[in-house]
């Protein structure tokens, strides 16, 4: 299904967040992670249900003021 | 000096991790000042978290991330959940932005978002301006630290409003009150802390200095000092000369 992860159109075979994570390289990184602007914990991924269209954020750290 | 949440700080110096011209520099800003906490976001992941993640956590201070660019209550609400996630605390300087140009917060968005956090367990950190009335919502929604703008962020300007900074620091003398934003002169540190207030929080004016770890170190002097002037209770200031030497005694010439 296609989905939009970090404003970019993705095409994935995983049905949930947790395997979605890995198919785009992100299996072992430390992330965070939001699901059509909802808080998505670590834990709760592998029971997350992806749908087309929807809009998932990766988050890491970054420099800030 | 009263504390944040139960955590007392080493030094009154918080500093932002952002527009050091390299890591290395960034380190040895805080190294030279010995701040005791940075402030960090949470951006698209694009391969360079984790090493930045490691840095931060060698500096060996406090973590503070922040909700910076946010611009609705819930986009915050949801910035701190994930920060809180990634960075292991509970501590967020919480930051709704209610216009592009000023960078000044939206007082309704941020009020908002506070009372949602502060009974989510946040620990808020509230960027403000010096509006008393804001700021006693931020109180009642759960805030135990403020931080009123000196100036719009990045702006250098100083402290602005140096009577309302005064008049909010007296309204509410058991909250502790960081002065975050607009600093551009370790002079403005000192007046900062010379009000009263608790700790500075700046960024850009360390960051673009022409030798950040020197600025960094100014700094840390102005705030050490505006803190022992405060404590030392200052003269009020007079509108007329009274004169130090004594005037009994002085020869009839």
């Amino acid at each position: 299904m296609k989905i939009e992860v970090n404003g970019e159109q993705r095409e994935l075979t995983a049905t949930n967040l947790g395997p979605a994570l890995a198919e785009l390289g992100w299996a072992e990184a430390r992330v965070a992670t939001a699901l059509n602007g909802t808080f998505v914990p670590t834990a709760a991924r592998d029971d997350t249900a992806l749908s087309p269209g929807d809009r998932l954020e990766v988050l890491t750290a970054m420099q800030g003021g | 000096m009263r504390d944040f949440y139960g955590v007392s700080l080493k030094t009154p110096m918080m500093l932002g991790t952002a527009r050091f011209p390299s890591p290395a520099v960034m380190e040895a800003a805080f190294s030279s000042s010995g701040a005791s906490v940075a402030t960090v976001s949470l951006r698209r992941e694009r391969g360079e978290g984790q090493a930045f993640w490691d840095m931060v956590r060698g500096l060996g201070v406090h973590l503070l991330p922040n909700t910076a660019g946010c611009h609705s209550a819930r986009e915050a609400i949801t910035t701190a959940q994930m920060a809180r996630e990634y960075f292991q605390t509970d501590w967020i300087k919480l930051e709704v932005i209610g216009n592009a140009d000023t960078l000044q917060p939206d007082p309704f968005g941020l009020l908002e978002a506070a009372e949602a956090l502060c009974a989510d367990g946040f620990k808020v950190f509230p960027y403000t301006t010096e509006d008393q009335v804001v700021a006693g919502r931020l109180v009642d929604a759960g805030c135990r630290v403020l931080m009123p703008w000196g100036a719009p962020i990045g702006s250098g300007m100083g402290l602005n409003n140096v009577h309302g900074l005064r008049t909010l620091r007296a309204a509410f003398p058991d909250v502790a009150m960081v002065v975050d934003a607009g600093l551009g002169l370790p002079s403005h540190a000192s007046e900062a802390m010379e009000l009263g207030f608790d700790a500075i929080l700046l960024n850009t004016a360390v960051a673009e200095a022409n030798d950040p770890a020197a600025m960094a170190r100014a700094f840390a002097l102005a705030t050490e000092a505006g803190a022992l002037a405060a404590a030392a209770g200052p003269m009020h200031a007079r509108d007329m000369a009274v004169p130090s030497t004594p005037v009994i005694g002085k020869a009839w010439l």
